[in-house]
Order: structure tokens, then C-alpha cells, then sequence
């Protein structure tokens, strides 16, 4: 089972991501499960959602505490929540910034798990750009699916079209497009380094 | 047609298949999904020949709910937590009546102190109204079970609540198997009423009785209930046959073949549960499930069957009887009544509480070993609990325990879960 969990600001579209993740897996044909993680949610309170991914049913329903996949949608949850909390050694992580894990002062971070696994994306500069709003969820979902191969990026496109329609719809997909074409060099970068 | 959709979504789907003729409804989180889908197929005209009713209230809503179904119109609503509590007078008043409403109770607890997340304190507050009380393992079911609800009470013209976790269950994104229209139709036959407001063959319904007739009409709600523990499982056969799978009934069991110890509970933590009992399975525990999915009627024969070759029962519940103990626990102890074992009642996740595989495991190990208290309350915290009993012992004006505890438990955003 592969056990994703999001944290972003109320606002960001961190639950929708989480659901649109889950949708993208359905796409796959797998199960998929996600949910909130049902706090008071506020504009700009730190937020959680959860998504768990398999090839059978998921009977499990606590939150996600050892995670395979982290996505960051706000790096300033970096000082104020521990996100990396019960990260799996050998997870993925994903963080929208512009910055590297280097510069976000997370450089205990690259020497505790697996450095090729760790990934950043300008997210919210695409969204603004594409979208014109500071959106970044379904940016990211782009950068995952090219992070861990785990969905695709087609599945992520279907997702991404089943939850939102028209202009709104084609601005998140050309983001997830943008997002999955800089992680994957990015990785490329990082598999020389 | 499999789905990937949010719970309330499913729920909203299935009742529009059932074609409800009113819905009368008044918001309340985490029920407030499952109306607003079903308000919008009505204004769109995708469920027709129904009346969405905005009400002011909950009192108001399963008022107007007893005037509809007594109306003949096969009537819905739903709530939660304080809204079931708003509502209550008029819940006895529906079933005492025996108008055949469903309402799905989104399962949240009650305050003081406030608190909007899940347990079972609401619908367990109603135990005792007359209502039947189904309660959903997973969305599937959640959405299964309400197709079957107005079928059970439309046949013993009795109400029925289905209860489903609130957020666990209600904001969850999952696969679900939504039926088609033909299918429901071939189910579940329009509404025929026992009893009916029409000017052309005039009643009055809702007579004062008074002793001498008080009694009889309670216990033929009782009667109808028995009735119930029948039809119920043959209606989830019947279901089954048509829809192919399982939902609903009076129990479920888990590996229960040969298991020295069975955990009993209800609603959605049964999925956490098997995990974890699979988990000690491959321990080489002797360890299985019964779930409860009729908690009203409350299947007494039914759980007695499934316990004659336990050693010892553990009743994990989201509901609390204070002073007492659990709710759940107390009706399994009388199904139990001349079987000699041992019976731990856990009392976990109210108010939210996460409900995680690892307490779960580590609770039963703690029953098999012998070492579990009759009662206990997962993962409680006795640190703040204690300063709390400290506080109240040392000084008069000891201050609100809510804040108190609050304050000692200190900032809880850096939490992850």
C-alpha cells in the first residue's frame, strides 16, 4: 500500500488534491482512498489530507502516520509543523518552492532519507502564471507523478478534468505538464549529482 | 457502476435512486454534503416529482418530515450530532407515530465542550426512541444500506436511521459500485402507506392514549422490531441477490471460525479492526470480528451465536454512557447472559480520536493476556487527566476543565495526526 499525505494552508486545495489523487489512481484502475484530516479548517491554517493507493481494498482508517509520500504545498509549514514526521527511509518528498532542500535549510533532511527522491517545483509561480491564482495543488500532482512514477501523468490529466471544467481545467493541466517536465529533469540533475 | 466519489456524494446518489418524494433538511456538518447533492438534483430536475423543503430548524425538519410521511410521501432527511439532540422530541413523535422516514445520521459527537468530529454519541443518544439504527462499515455499505432502509421501514411502517461515521466515512474519497435506476426500481416498490392523510377516506393520526392503552401501543413498536430482526437479514439476501454483495444485516463476522477472542464494534472501524486482527492472526492469535450493522433492533440471538465458542469478547465503542460505561458493551453482556467469559468494553475515538492499528493491537494483546481493565479508554492522555484531578483537589476556583486541558495540552497545529 502507498500512503500519501499533503500538508499545505487552508485554501491551497490541499483536500482536493488528496482527492484528486485518489481519483488519478481510480483512473489506474486501483483503489484508492482519501480524506481530510478534518480539522477546524481556516484560510491559512496549517491543513493535512491523506490518500492511500492499492490493488485491494482498503479497510484501514487512521491517519497516515508513516508515510511513503510527502507533498508540501507551502514551505512555511517548514517551521511551524513537522512535516516530515514518520516519513518511510526511503520516501518521496515534494516541496513547492523555488528554492532547493539546500537552501530551505533541509540539508539533515537529504543525508536522513534518499537525496534522488527529494524534489522541489516553483508550483505557485506556474499556477499564478497558467492559472493566474496561487494554486499549487493540482501543479503538484504533475511534479508527483513524475517524482515517483506511481500514477501517470495522464491519470493525473483525468483527475485534474473530472474535478474542475473548462479554462480552469486546461490551466491545471498545462501546470501538471510544466511541473512534470521539471521534476523529471530535476531528477536527471540529482541521479548525476 | 464503479465510482470514485466522496461518501456523501454516494449517499446523496442512492437516496435520489430511492426516489424520495420529499427532503426536508436543515445543514449540519458532516451531514451538510449529503443534502446539498440531493438539493441540487432537485433543482436541476434530475430527481423529480420531489419537494426540497428548507426548514429553520432540525425540530422543524423531522416535523415537517412526520407531516410529509404521514402525507404519504416517502420522506428523507438527515443530520447530526446537536441537530439529532434539536430534533428528539420529534424523533420519538416519528416513530411513535410509525412513519416510515429514513434519515441518515452522519455520526458526530455531542457537546459540551464543542467538538465537530466523529463518534457515536448522537445517534447512541436516540438508542431508545424506536427508530431502527443500521449502521455503515464503508461507503459501499453506507449507500446499500439506504437503498434497504426505505424497503425495512416501508414494510414494518417503522423509521429507520442509518448511521455512518461522520467525516471518516461522510468526506471520504472511495471506490463505490453505485447501482442503476432499474435496478433500485426492481428493489424497492413505490410507497404504500399503512396509514394516510386523504380527504377522501379521512383518519386522524395522533390520538392521546392514555394507560389503558399506552402500553400496547409501545410494545407493538417492540413487536415490530422483533419483526424487524427477520425481515432485515432477508431484505440484505434479497439485496445481495439482486446487487451481489453484501450489506447490511444484523451482524458480519471475521475469521471468527475458531477465534478465542472476538472484537465486536460498529461503523468503520471495523476496517482498522480486521487489519489488526490479521495482523495478530499471522501472530498466530486466535483472534476475529463481529461487526454489529443492526444496532436497533439489536440482534441479541444473533450475537449470541457468534460468541458460543469465544473466550473472551472485546467491545470497542465510540460511545459512552458516563457513570456507566459503554453502550454497546451493556446490550452484548445481556446477549451473553449464561455464557461464562470474560467481556472488556474499550471506549475509543470519541471526538475524533484517531483509532490506529497499532493501540488496537496492543489493547487486544492486553485482553488475551488478562492484563485489559473490564473498562478502558484507548490512548487516553492520563497526564493531563491527572493535573486536572490535582487541580480540582488544590484549589476552589480550579477554572473550566476544557480550557484547562487546553492549555495543558498545549499547541496542537504542529501536530500531524
Amino acid at each position: 500500500m502507498l500512503q500519501i499525505r499533503i500538508h499545505g494552508r487552508g485554501g491551497q486545495g490541499v483536500v482536493t488534491a488528496a482527492e484528486m489523487l485518489s481519483l488519478a489512481a481510480f483512473e489506474q484502475g486501483r483503489h484508492a482512498q482519501a480524506f481530510p484530516s478534518f480539522g477546524s479548517e481556516r484560510t491559512g491554517a496549517p491543513v493535512v489530507a491523506f490518500c492511500r493507493i492499492d490493488d485491494q481494498e482498503i479497510r484501514l482508517r487512521e491517519p497516515i502516520m508513516a508515510p511513503d509520500v510527502l507533498i508540501v504545498q507551502d514551505p512555511t509549514l517548514l517551521h511551524q509543523v513537522d512535516v516530515f514526521q514518520g516519513l518511510k527511509p526511503d520516501g518521496y518528498v515534494l516541496i513547492n518552492t523555488r528554492r532547493s532542500f539546500d537552501e530551505l535549510g533541509l540539508a539533515d533532511i537529504s543525508q536522513r532519507f534518499r537525496h534522488e527522491r527529494l524534489v522541489t517545483v516553483p508550483a505557485t509561480d506556474i499556477a499564478l502564471r497558467l492559472l493566474g491564482r496561487p494554486l499549487p495543488n493540482a501543479v503538484l500532482l504533475g511534479g508527483f507523478a513524475a517524482l515517483s512514477g506511481l500514477i501517470t501523468l495522464e491519470a493525473v490529466e483525468h483527475a485534474i478534468r473530472h474535478k474542475f471544467k473548462g479554462k480552469v481545467a486546461e490551466a491545471n493541466v498545462a501546470g501538471a505538464h510544466e511541473a512534470y517536465a521539471y521534476v523529471q529533469n530535476e531528477i536527471k540533475e540529482l541521479a548525476h549529482a | 457502476m464503479l465510482k470514485q466519489v466522496e461518501g456523501s456524494a454516494a449517499v446523496a446518489e442512492a437516496v435520489a435512486l430511492a426516489r424520495p418524494e420529499v427532503i426536508c433538511a436543515y445543514p449540519i456538518s458532516p451531514q451538510t454534503h449529503i443534502v446539498e447533492g440531493l438539493g441540487e438534483r432537485v433543482k436541476d430536475g434530475s430527481l423529480d416529482n420531489c419537494e426540497f423543503i428548507n426548514v429553520e430548524s432540525e425540530f422543524a425538519a423531522m416535523s415537517v418530515a412526520i407531516g410529509s410521511s404521514a402525507a404519504g410521501a416517502r420522506t428523507y432527511t438527515a443530520t447530526a450530532s446537536q441537530g439529532l439532540l434539536f430534533m428528539a422530541e420529534a424523533v420519538y413523535n416519528a416513530s411513535g407515530l410509525g412513519l416510515p422516514i429514513v434519515m441518515t445520521v452522519a455520526n458526530r459527537a455531542i457537546g459540551a465542550p464543542i467538538n465537530i468530529w466523529n463518534d457515536h454519541s448522537d445517534s447512541m443518544s436516540q438508542r431508545d426512541c424506536g427508530w431502527l439504527q443500521l449502521f455503515a462499515e464503508t461507503n459501499q455499505e453506507a449507500l446499500d444500506l439506504h437503498i434497504q432502509a426505505f424497503k425495512i421501514a416501508e414494510e414494518l411502517s417503522m423509521p429507520v436511521m442509518v448511521c455512518m461515521d461522520g467525516f471518516i466515512l461522510t468526506h471520504a474519497y472511495e471506490r463505490v459500485d453505485m447501482p442503476t435506476q432499474e435496478q433500485v426500481d426492481a428493489f424497492l416498490p413505490p410507497y404504500e402507506p399503512r396509514q394516510v392523510l386523504d380527504v377522501n377516506e379521512p383518519v386522524s393520526i395522533g390520538a392521546m392514549v392514555g394507560p389503558e392503552a399506552f402500553m400496547e401501543v409501545r410494545y407493538l413498536a417492540h413487536a415490530k422490531q422483533t419483526m424487524a430482526l427477520e425481515r432485515i437479514p432477508e431484505i440484505a439476501a434479497e439485496f445481495k441477490e439482486r446487487f451481489g454483495r453484501d450489506s447490511g444485516g444484523l451482524v458480519r463476522t471475521y475469521r471468527c471460525e475458531d477465534a478465542d477472542t472476538v472484537v465486536i464494534a460498529l461503523g468503520s472501524v471495523l476496517g482498522t479492526i480486521k487489519d489488526a486482527v490479521d495482523e495478530m492472526r499471522t501472530g498466530g492469535e486466535k483472534i476475529g470480528v463481529l461487526g454489529i450493522q443492526s444496532f436497533r433492533p439489536f440482534p441479541l440471538d444473533a450475537v449470541r451465536n457468534a460468541l458460543q465458542n469465544a473466550k473472551r469478547v472485546v467491545v470497542v465503542e465510540k460511545s459512552f454512557s458516563v457513570g456507566m460505561g459503554g453502550v454497546v458493551a451493556t446490550d452484548v453482556r445481556m446477549a451473553l447472559s449464561g455464557l461464562h467469559m470474560h467481556s472488556y468494553c474499550v471506549v475509543a475515538g470519541l471526538g475524533g480520536r484517531a483509532i490506529t492499528q497499532a493501540s488496537l493491537v496492543r489493547t487486544f494483546a492486553q485482553a488475551i493476556a488478562g492484563t485489559l481493565p473490564l473498562l478502558s479508554f484507548m490512548d487516553l492522555d492520563w497526564r493531563i487527566v491527572n493535573r486536572q484531578l490535582e487541580r480540582e483537589a488544590t484549589i476552589r476556583r480550579s477554572g473550566p476543565i476544557a480550557e484547562n486541558l487546553l492549555r495543558d495540552v498545549g499547541s496542537v497545529a504542529s501536530k500531524v495526526a
